[in-house]
């Protein structure tokens, strides 16, 4: 009882990859295991904290609800994609500097997806900052600071 | 001097990593391991009659399946029971797989090993067990009537019964001017950190020696546990603690059956094996708490003051009982909170269900305790017709009265006695803070516009920092750099930032020179663990009683160099210096070269510390009282608990319609003495609170009559998104140091979290004029209480 496996070319962080694996293999899976991207987290595995969100051709995305063969031939950002030249990001900025995280693990999550919300809406209002990340679970922070950091990193 | 760090709001050291993806969490490890699937009871009650695993063995990938069958020596008898107490008469224990009868849904019964998660849930879903049902125990009400038996020599299904008391409660009531009857329910919940639990173990045949990295609150507690039941010396297990995603209590049990089943396993087969839970596997197979229902009699004067308080309370503990009582006794202590009643009786029943079992979540019975004594004081109120507050302040230990003796015996087994606390000044505060004597014009104006608001508050003594020890060990490398280790754990509490924060302030070095290693028994053996709010208190105590003794001795053997007496020496900014004499100085990391007398100069700056450089020719080259190198290690055992407290307050809008509860401001007085981190202190509240709003309105075990957990998922349970918790919570500190430890410090982790319940219970009360007595409070909870109400009424009884 052999697998079929499938070839899957993408690039992750731009950069070009290709895995060779089953057709229920999740993205999640690919990203964290097949290629040791662990900064990508999975907290549910059904959707719903929103930890594993990465970007897909910019879009944030839950990694554990895709198979990996489904997003054959597109780009994915991942949380070790958001720093440039070892610089970490304005958002990265905005998490170290308003106490944004404690034990981190949902964190790559919020990275991803206020990296996207702020590319949408440069300007968010408090009440569009809450919206922005109103589908990730965090535990620990109660999010006032996450909050905090999205306002801080849309104006830097 | 080198401006001190401790009180300030430092970044967090750990936070780049952890923001660009290098974070190391148990599942980040360990890519060329096999994987673990267990299979799990899909009923609550049975008897496991047979096995059958000849499907999954044709599954491709597939390494080994264990079953209780293959279990010998202690891995085949009942895992370890922690924390024994002389009153758990009846304490029980799973076995690390199912041992012919299963008592939850959830509970292990084999273990699959294969080449990865994908191939172990194949084979696991293949293997055929052969159950017969029994009947099922779900619930405080059906453990009590205990028509059955959730194990069949525990009768009544009751665990332990405790009974405290000083004074005589029962005849205090008898005689008071008032009395009252209260019957309040709390349901479960659970910690639910983000990341579950997971164990990597790694044998290596060569050195004889087991390795084992675990998403743990306890190193230590873990290590002798494993080496116990895998029958191997002490030396030859290693535990290391990566980055944890968060515990909140679930993870300080150990050892789980997977952590065993991994490390047997890793040794049996050669190869490294890991376990990684998932999110369902850790709502059925972790730990819960809060369930707790609590009968009430109190007997009060005219103004309020409780002259007799007699507790009943049932703890629904669950199948097993392998953390004791100390939930239970933690609620019967701790109710007491801030106030003095003259008479107290307290008395609890640990029930045995056939669900998950009980340990501690983030304020460990505390939330119970602080809902019955919240909700009393506000029925006391109310019976009265008095403010709320004053029938509080009546009650209040003062000032003056500290260290206050409860005459009660606490969690740890020593006395309940408060050491420091201003329960009126922080009443005060809050008052202000939320604005309590206003608010009757905001209700008012509320009402003007058609809105429901209402307003409720809370108080709360947490003892944080138990013992029995913590310790810590401060390096001085000779390029100056200072590295710190302590045996307890880290689950995103800053204790790296927090740590160095101490040390460079007792060293007097710069706060980036201080590198913390926290939960590597490589590193420090010797730990307890992180639970009970206790981490700055123990190891923060120990770590800076450690730099204090590296201290000494820099100044001694720079002294010694200097020609100058160690009195007249101070450490600043890395340098040690003769006080008033500039120039006269030395680097620490110069004198930790001279503190060890070398015969082989590997470096430039070696070659001053040889033997035909440095020390006099007529003694020995480390003295007969001394030892090479600049270190220092020291051990910090309190007496006894300190204690923290707090006060909260909530002002809530309910809607008129569908009975949703708003939160419209959130305020917090927390005192934990002097703050190491600011910034960390609000976070750790912050998170608290959150977790308080999610078990007030959102958060709660769903079992039906047969145990099974009808909402194990992050979809049906409803852990709080932002949406759900205010925005902008309120704080103010009160810092009144304890005398117990060297920095003045008390617990504060847990705290956030104690008196939500209580406090959006009484907001609600206020707003709606119908009494809560059961919490969490959901939308059709409300509508049903207003229904049931409103047909009272129509009614006209009472």
């Amino acid at each position: 009882m052999t697998e079929a496996v499938h070839d899957v070319r993408l690039r992750v962080n731009g950069v070009p990859r290709e895995v060779n694996v089953p057709a229920r293999r999740l993205l999640s899976d690919v990203l964290r295991h097949d290629l040791q991207l662990t900064g990508t987290h999975v907290g549910c595995e059904h959707g719903v904290c929103g930890a594993c969100t990465v970007l897909l051709d910019g879009a944030p995305v839950r990694s554990c609800l895709l198979f990996a063969v489904a997003v054959d031939g597109h780009e994915v950002t991942t949380v070790e994609g958001l720093a440039e030249d070892g610089e970490m990001s304005a958002v990265q900025r905005a998490f170290e500097n308003c106490h944004g995280l404690q034990c981190g693990f949902c964190t790559p999550g919020f990275l991803t997806t206020i990296t996207a919300g702020l590319r949408e809406n440069r300007n968010p209002t408090r009440a569009e900052a809450r919206e922005m990340i109103a589908g990730n679970l965090c535990r620990c922070t109660g999010y006032q600071n996450i909050v905090k950091a999205v306002l801080e990193a849309a104006g830097s | 001097m080198t401006d001190r760090v401790f009180g300030q709001p430092v970044k967090r050291v750990e936070d780049r990593r952890m923001l660009t993806g290098g974070g190391q969490y148990l599942d980040d490890l360990g890519h060329d391991a096999l994987q673990i699937a267990v299979v799990r009871s899909p009923y609550a009650h049975a008897r496991v009659r047979d096995i059958d695993v000849t499907d999954a063995l044709d599954v491709d990938g597939l390494v080994a399946v264990y079953t209780y069958e293959d279990l010998i020596g202690p891995m085949a008898e009942p895992l370890p029971l922690l924390i024994p107490h002389p009153a758990l008469t009846h304490g029980r224990t799973q076995y690390a797989l199912a041992n012919g009868e299963v008592n939850y849904a959830g509970e292990a019964i084999a273990m699959v090993v294969a080449s990865d998660r994908y191939t172990a849930e194949d084979a696991a879903a293949r293997i055929v067990v052969d159950y017969e049902p029994l009947p099922d125990v779900v619930g405080v009400a059906a453990a009590r009537t205990a028509t059955h038996l959730v194990h069949e020599d525990v009768p009544g299904n009751v665990g332990a019964n405790l009974v405290q008391e000083f004074g005589d409660a029962r005849a205090a009531i008898q005689v008071a001017p008032h009395r009252l009857e209260l019957d309040l329910s709390i349901e479960r919940s659970a910690s639910t950190p983000l990341e579950g639990r997971g164990t990597l173990a790694r044998w290596d045949e060569e050195s004889h020696r087991l390795r084992v990295w675990s998403s743990t609150q306890t190193s230590t507690g873990l290590r002798a546990a494993l080496a116990a039941k895998l029958e191997l010396d002490l030396v030859d297990v290693e535990v290391i603690t990566p980055d944890v995603g968060g515990g909140f209590g679930v993870k300080i049990v150990h050892p789980w059956p997977e952590d065993l089943i991994a490390a047997w396993a890793c040794r049996r087969l050669r190869r490294p094996v890991k376990f990684t839970e998932d999110r369902r596997e850790h709502f059925i197979s972790a730990a819960h708490e809060r369930g707790q229902l609590h009968h009430i009699e109190v007997g009060f004067d005219d103004e309020g003051r409780v002259l007799g308080l007699d507790v009943r309370f049932w703890h629904d503990h669950g199948a097993y009982t392998p953390y004791g009582l100390i939930v239970p006794i933690i609620t019967s202590t701790q109710l007491l909170g801030p106030y003095k009643p003259a008479n107290y009786r307290v008395e609890f029943d640990s029930l045995y269900t056939n669900t998950v079992l009980v340990t501690p979540y983030r304020g460990a019975g505390r939330p119970q305790a602080a809902f019955a004594m919240e909700r009393t004081m506000d029925a006391i109120a109310a019976a009265l017709g008095r403010d709320r507050v004053q029938v509080r302040e009546v009650n209040f230990i003062q000032p003056a009265e500290m260290p206050y003796d409860n005459h009660m015996t606490f969690q740890d087994g020593r006395p309940l006695i408060y050491d420091s606390g201003d329960f009126p000044a922080t009443m005060a505060k809050l008052k202000k803070l939320v604005g309590w004597d206003e608010f009757e014009g905001v209700r008012t104006a509320a009402h003007a516009e058609g809105r429901t608001v209402g307003i409720g508050l809370g108080c709360y003594v947490e003892g944080t920092g138990v013992g029995p020890y913590e310790g810590g060990h401060v390096h001085i490398e000779t390029s100056g750099k200072v590295k710190v280790a302590t045996g307890l754990t880290t689950q995103g509490q800053g204790h790296a930032t927090v740590f160095a924060q101490i040390v460079a302030d007792e060293l007097g070095v710069p706060v980036e020179d201080v590198e913390v290693v926290t939960g590597d028994t490589r590193r420090f053996g010797y730990a307890v663990g992180t639970f009970a709010s206790r981490s700055a208190v123990m190891s923060g105590s120990a770590i800076a009683l450690a730099a204090r003794a590296a201290k000494a001795k820099a100044l001694r053997v720079a002294a010694d160099a200097l020609e100058a007496n160690p009195d007249d020496m101070e450490i600043v900014n890395g340098k040690v210096k003769v006080k008033g004499s500039p120039g006269q100085e030395i680097a620490l990391g110069t004198v930790a070269v001279l503190s060890n007398p070398l015969r082989y100069a590997f470096d430039k700056a070696s070659r001053s510390a040889t033997q035909f450089t440095v020390g006099d020719s007529g003694k020995p080259p480390v003295a007969e009282d001394d030892e090479p190198g600049l270190e220092g290690r020291d051990y910090y055992s309190p007496p006894r608990s300190t204690f923290a407290n707090g006060m909260h307050a909530a002002i809530v809008e309910t809607d008129p319609e569908t009975a949703e509860v708003r939160i419209l401001r959130y305020c917090v007085v927390h005192d934990c003495g002097p703050m190491i981190n600011p910034m960390i202190v609000e976070g750790q509240i912050h998170g608290g609170v959150a977790q308080g709003v999610g078990g007030a309105l959102y958060e709660r075990m769903h079992y039906d009559e047969h145990g099974q957990l009808l909402n194990a998922s992050f979809m049906d349970f409803l852990m709080p998104y932002v949406t759900e918790v205010p925005d902008g919570i309120e704080i103010d500190h009160l810092e009144t140091p304890t005398p117990l430890n060297p920095l003045g410090i008390k617990g504060l982790g847990e705290a956030g979290v104690i008196p939500v319940s209580a406090v959006l219970a009484a907001a609600i009360e206020d707003a709606e004029g119908i009494p809560i007595r059961s919490m969490p409070i959901s939308p059709s909870d409300l509508w049903e209480l207003r229904r049931a109400h409103r047909d009272t009424a129509t009614e006209g009884n009472d």
